[in-house]
């Protein structure tokens, strides 16, 4: 059954990415030690994604799934190996 | 409205004026230049006020269009040949996007050899870019269908981009007896260039050229199917609209049929050989011999309905193709045959002209003396 569609497929509410959870696509999934970390932000500055949110006092948190698409640079960029990539159980 | 003698090239450029797009995009490429070489000069001259870019390859000129067509202004641009082949990607992009842009291809065949000259296949080349395909016979017509292609493209029911292809040197650099429109004629019949769905809002953002999932592409690439079948009445429309206004009329606006109502034999071409036909049909006809031409001049949409229409009664069909699909036959050729796949008429195929060879009044009686019998495909040397 053919879906109405806007003409030549423009978006017309701006952001509408957000709905769009990449997290998906993920093989493996950066696992985080927190008391590995030393909070130099340098994983924060590589993510491609925007997907290592910070706290209200510029701490980084827990990854961000539902964006995180395991590309793993930020295991790659951690000097102290606070990240590591494990295969993703489904 | 004035008359002039001028040259088909400059017919495009004054249709082109009259239409008053925002921007246009430029990148010389023979056979093509003099349209953007005018349409320069009246910029320089101050007689149309439009952004003109200096860009650095047609890549680049259909590029351009589509970012300014996008923004929500009329854009016009032009090519041939090889710089056709060059844009070919952004042609896709374009009436993906759904931009009315319209481009006068001043038809040039592809290397190699290289060539300058005239044949159609670089406007076939892109047969299925989900452009509407206009080709003109005369200076006159291909003022008329520049601005009859903006109609045509912007229509809200079509909302897709237009080529006016017309043959290079043998129309582009002929000069011929020309009625230009007045802009207060033309300003009635062509309306300002209103965006529907492309547009550039602060205000009101949107995005444009995103990707299309698989749940998304294959629908958005039906709806851009159905407007360019859809285009068929709005061309009949327009044509019919300078008819009444100018007096001037192309066929249904999309096939032109000569001596065909009673015709036993018929020849089919697009462009300006039509001249030629006409020609050897009327001298033919002055022999008692029933004949006639269909020209076509919409290619893409395909006007089948029409085809089929004014061939009933004929006994033998002839068509002239100035490309060939390599490995098969000539493009013109196939789909006809597809069209009348299930009539009992002998039809057969010619390919003539490549790279600027004369098509001349004895290859035509040729092909006239040649429709009795199925024979498929001939070249004409």
């Amino acid at each position: 059954m053919k879906k109405e569609m806007p003409t030549g497929g423009v978006i017309v509410d701006p952001g509408s990415t957000v709905r769009n959870k990449t997290g998906d696509w993920r093989t493996f999934k950066p696992v985080w030690d927190k008391e590995k970390c030393k909070q130099c932000m340098i994983c924060w500055q590589f993510c491609p994604d925007d997907s290592i949110p910070l706290d209200e006092n510029g701490k980084r948190v827990e990854t961000d799934l539902d964006f995180c698409k395991g590309c793993g640079i930020c295991a790659k960029e951690c000097p102290f190996g606070a990240i590591k990539m494990v295969r993703e159980e489904k | 409205m004035v008359r002039k003698v001028i040259e088909a090239s400059e017919a495009v450029a004054l249709g082109v004026k009259l239409s008053r797009p925002a921007v246009i995009p430029m990148y010389p490429i023979t056979p093509q230049t003099h349209i953007v070489e005018r349409l320069a000069e009246y910029i320089n001259d101050g007689e149309l006020d439009t952004k003109m870019l200096h860009v650095e390859s047609e890549h680049s000129a259909m590029s351009a269009a589509v970012g300014a067509q996008a923004t929500g202004v009329r854009s016009f641009t032009a090519t041939a040949s090889q710089g056709l082949a060059l844009m070919n990607e952004i042609l896709f992009i374009a009436s993906g996007m759904r931009l009315p842009i319209t481009m006068a291809v001043a038809n040039r065949a592809l290397a190699a050899p290289i060539n300058i000259w005239n044949d159609h296949s670089d406007s076939f080349s892109v047969r299925d870019a989900g452009w509407i395909q206009y080709y003109v016979e005369s200076a006159q017509e291909a003022l008329d269908t520049a601005i009859q292609a903006f109609m045509v493209a912007e229509d809200h029911s079509v909302l897709l981009p237009a080529m006016v292809c017309l043959d290079g040197f043998t129309l582009t650099h002929v000069y011929e007896p020309v009625d230009i429109p007045s802009q207060e004629e033309v300003d009635k019949v062509l309306k300002p260039y209103k965006a529907v769905h492309a547009f550039l809002d602060p205000d009101n953002p949107i995005t444009q050229g995103a990707i299309g999932f698989p749940n998304a592409f294959m629908d958005l690439k039906k709806d851009q199917h159905d407007a360019l079948l859809n285009a068929k009445n709005v061309i009949k429309e327009s044509n019919w609209i300078f008819a009444e206004k100018f007096g001037r009329g192309y066929g249904d606006g999309l096939v032109e049929p000569y001596m065909m109502e009673d015709a036993e034999y018929a020849v089919v071409a697009l462009g300006s050989v039509c001249g030629t036909i006409r020609v050897v049909v009327d001298e033919l006809r002055k022999k008692g011999k029933k004949v006639g031409m269909l020209k076509i001049r919409v290619f893409r949409p395909f006007p089948e309905e029409q085809i089929v229409e004014h061939t009933k009664g004929l006994k033998g069909l002839g068509i002239i193709d100035k490309e060939v699909s390599f490995g098969q036959e000539g493009t013109v050729y196939s789909e006809i045959r597809s069209a009348l796949y299930d009539k009992d008429l002998t039809i057969n195929g010619f390919i003539a002209g490549l790279g600027g060879r004369d098509i001349t009044p004895d290859h035509i009686r040729k092909v006239f003396d040649s429709l009795d019998a199925e024979k498929r495909t001939e070249w004409l040397f």
